[in-house]
């Protein structure tokens, strides 16, 4: 019988073959807490991606307030399209049309960073080379065959790859390397605020619940310990 | 005053009765361990979820269009919504994890042997009810994760020949998934299902005062009447209903002492609870699945359909049998096995200790067994997973033909008359 427990635990380590990423992906290492990265992203989302794709469950003046910006200059900064500060993230593109420019529409973003995770974005938006075999003439290596175009190669340029898969660096954009880095790094972190608003008060909040219950924990220890001493 | 209330309540509600009968002058073994906890933690979790549940509905909206962003707006718009939701998700997750323990501590006590066969069974209804009410409820957020799950799980019912596909449609309500089936989850999640469960716990605690607690060392504290001197019994007031009948010893009443070991319990609980709910509660993805952040979507299949991690044991089983209907059934047995397990059981000893050592060992497999499933459950279905769950899936049910086996002679320890403490 022991022999058949020892098989079985010799099989557990056979687990270790659980399916990982397919791809690599780089670390984004963004601070939720750093408002003026997260103001920046706020920016680089509403000049660059809003344009197709919506923040639908997030509202205008939430942004404002969790990011330290007054209503008013959010209005006149962030806003371009006339709608009330307390208004959802929308844009106005028609799904049916967009699905037929880009072969699908263009996702709503709000919980990209929950779905994918934000390394995936930082990696994914770093990623694009050129592939004259695509409509808009880049292809990516984390999502391959896209549909959308490299929306950021103003500032990045496009990088290339050589038939043995060998990167070249991106040439042609207005940012260094390290800089535009910095701007996906910062898109990165409004997309993983906008995922959860509430994440930075949820664990204030945490900090606070379990110092409490460790108090309560210890009390209820000492007054189980005084009850039972009737108990032999 | 208060006592004149009382008095006035008494004469027409048996409370102070109720209170001493169930509480305050219950017998409990006074050696319950670490195990017991979870008996009472279930209850709490039950609370929390039909609490947070009501304040959820409050804000939900139970239709294919509006679902997913209500979930959103109860996340963002909703006062203190965030926590209403994690506090009900991770809820969900520590129930089965609590249940589980909690059954566990039946297997290894021998709590579901004779005369404690009924309340095993009401236990095991309570377990089958809770699972369809979580299986229901993971409709609800209307995630891709959520669609394709339920997809899954009810095209099973497609498998039983000839009413098979009336079947699937009569619980769907629709040719596919649609409004129309979360409509009625909804309904099923939020009346029925927490009534039926709370009838069934209520069933449950009464069944277990009628037939008294057992406890890690297997042995009766209800003795029989007049066979116990009178210094020997145990110097705690208990109600008539159990005096009457029975000579008690080695137990003490439950209020107040297991009722502050058990606070002591939930804090301890509530303390590893919120580490997870405040600091995790994805659950690292076993709780909230990453799918379910994109709303259902009848045309995009998620990469590796796979169930909430509680359902993992009877999935895998499910998965490895080749043909559909077998592995329905399979599954199915798998639960029918558990509800049986009393009379599997053949043996008279309860407690693990004082039973042969094969019974340990086999209790032991048929954890790791289930553990094993439970695993490969959440994972992606390849040819190694599956040969290691077919071998996992004989140890489920060989535990309970093993068991039936050797318990009709077993060569058990002395059991001792009284509990040590």
């Amino acid at each position: 019988m022991k022999k058949l427990l020892l098989a079985i635990c010799a099989l557990v380590p056979l687990f270790a073959f659980a399916a990982g990423p397919s791809v690599h992906l780089d670390q984004a290492n963004n601070d939720l807490t750093d408002k003026e990265s997260l103001k920046n992203g706020f920016k680089t989302y509403i000049n660059y991606c809003l344009g197709c794709h919506q923040l639908q469950y997030q509202r205008y003046n939430r942004t404002f307030k969790d990011l330290g910006i007054e209503e008013a200059d959010g209005v006149a900064n962030y806003m371009y399209t006339g709608e009330k500060a307390g208004d959802h993230i929308t844009n106005t593109m028609p799904n049916k049309e967009a699905a037929k420019w880009f072969g699908t529409a263009p996702p709503d973003l709000t919980l990209e960073a929950r779905l994918r995770s934000p390394d995936w974005i930082y990696t994914y938006l770093r990623s694009f080379y050129m592939d004259s075999e695509r409509p808009f003439g880049v292809n990516n290596k984390v999502f391959k065959d896209v549909g959308m175009p490299h929306v950021l190669q103003d500032l990045q340029g496009v990088s290339s790859i050589d038939e043995h898969g060998n990167v070249t660096p991106a040439m042609g954009g207005s940012l260094t390397t390290e800089e535009y880095d910095i701007v996906v790094r910062d898109l990165t972190n409004f997309l993983e605020y906008v995922g959860e608003p509430s994440k930075l008060e949820r664990e204030a909040m945490g900090y606070k619940v379990l110092i409490f219950l460790f108090i309560f924990f210890v009390i209820s220890y000492f007054l189980k310990k005084e009850y039972w001493k009737d108990v032999h | 005053m208060l006592t004149n209330f009382m008095a006035w309540m008494d004469k027409r509600l048996p409370l102070t009765d109720a209170w001493n009968k169930h509480l305050a002058q219950y017998p409990a073994p006074k050696n319950f361990n670490f195990w017991y906890f979870f008996g009472s933690l279930a209850m709490l979790v039950l609370v929390n979820q039909i609490l947070t549940g009501v304040w959820l509905t409050m804000s939900y909206e139970p239709s294919g269009d509006g679902a997913f962003a209500s979930v959103e707006y109860i996340m963002r718009d909703v006062d203190y919504g965030w926590l209403l939701r994690y506090m009900h998700s991770t809820g969900a997750s520590a129930f089965f994890i609590v249940v589980y323990l909690h059954m566990m501590r039946g297997l290894m006590y021998g709590s579901y042997q004779k005369p404690r066969e009924l309340l095993w069974i009401f236990g095991m209804l309570i377990f089958l009810v809770l699972m369809a009410e979580a299986f229901m409820g993971y409709l609800l957020p209307w995630g891709n994760m959520s669609y394709w799950g339920a997809q899954v799980i009810i095209s099973l019912f497609g498998a039983i020949p000839i009413v098979g596909d009336d079947l699937t449609q009569w619980i769907r309500g629709d040719y596919v998934i649609s409004g129309a089936t979360l409509n009625r989850f909804f309904a099923l999640h939020v009346v029925a299902m927490p009534l039926v469960l709370v009838i069934l716990v209520f069933l449950h605690i009464l069944a277990l005062h009628e037939v008294g607690s057992n406890n890690p060392e297997g042995v009766e504290v209800k003795k029989k009447k007049g066979s116990i001197k009178l210094e020997d019994q145990s110097k705690f007031k208990f109600h008539a209903q159990y005096t009457d009948k029975y000579d008690i010893v080695d137990a003490i009443p439950f209020h107040p002492y297991y009722s502050v070991k058990d606070i002591m319990g939930v804090a301890f609980f509530l303390f590893i609870f919120c580490w997870v709910m405040f600091f995790a509660p994805e659950g690292g993805g076993y709780f909230i699945e990453a799918p379910n952040f994109e709303p259902a979507n009848g045309l995009k299949t998620p990469e590796h359909i796979v169930p909430v991690w509680y359902f993992g044991p009877f999935y895998t089983i499910l998965r490895v049998v080749p043909d559909k209907l077998l592995g329905a059934a399979a599954m199915f047995g798998a639960i029918i096995m558990l509800f049986a397990l009393p009379w599997f059981d053949r043996g008279t000893v309860k407690a693990m200790k004082y039973r042969c050592t094969l019974h340990t060992v086999n209790l032991i497999q048929f954890v790791i067994s289930f553990l094993i499933l439970g695993y490969l459950g959440t994972k992606a279905a390849t040819p190694l997973n599956n040969m290691i769950g077919t071998v996992a899936s004989f140890g489920y049910f060989g535990f309970f033909i093993a068991l039936w086996f050797y318990s009709k002679n077993e060569k058990t320890k002395p059991v001792p008359e009284r509990v040590s403490h």
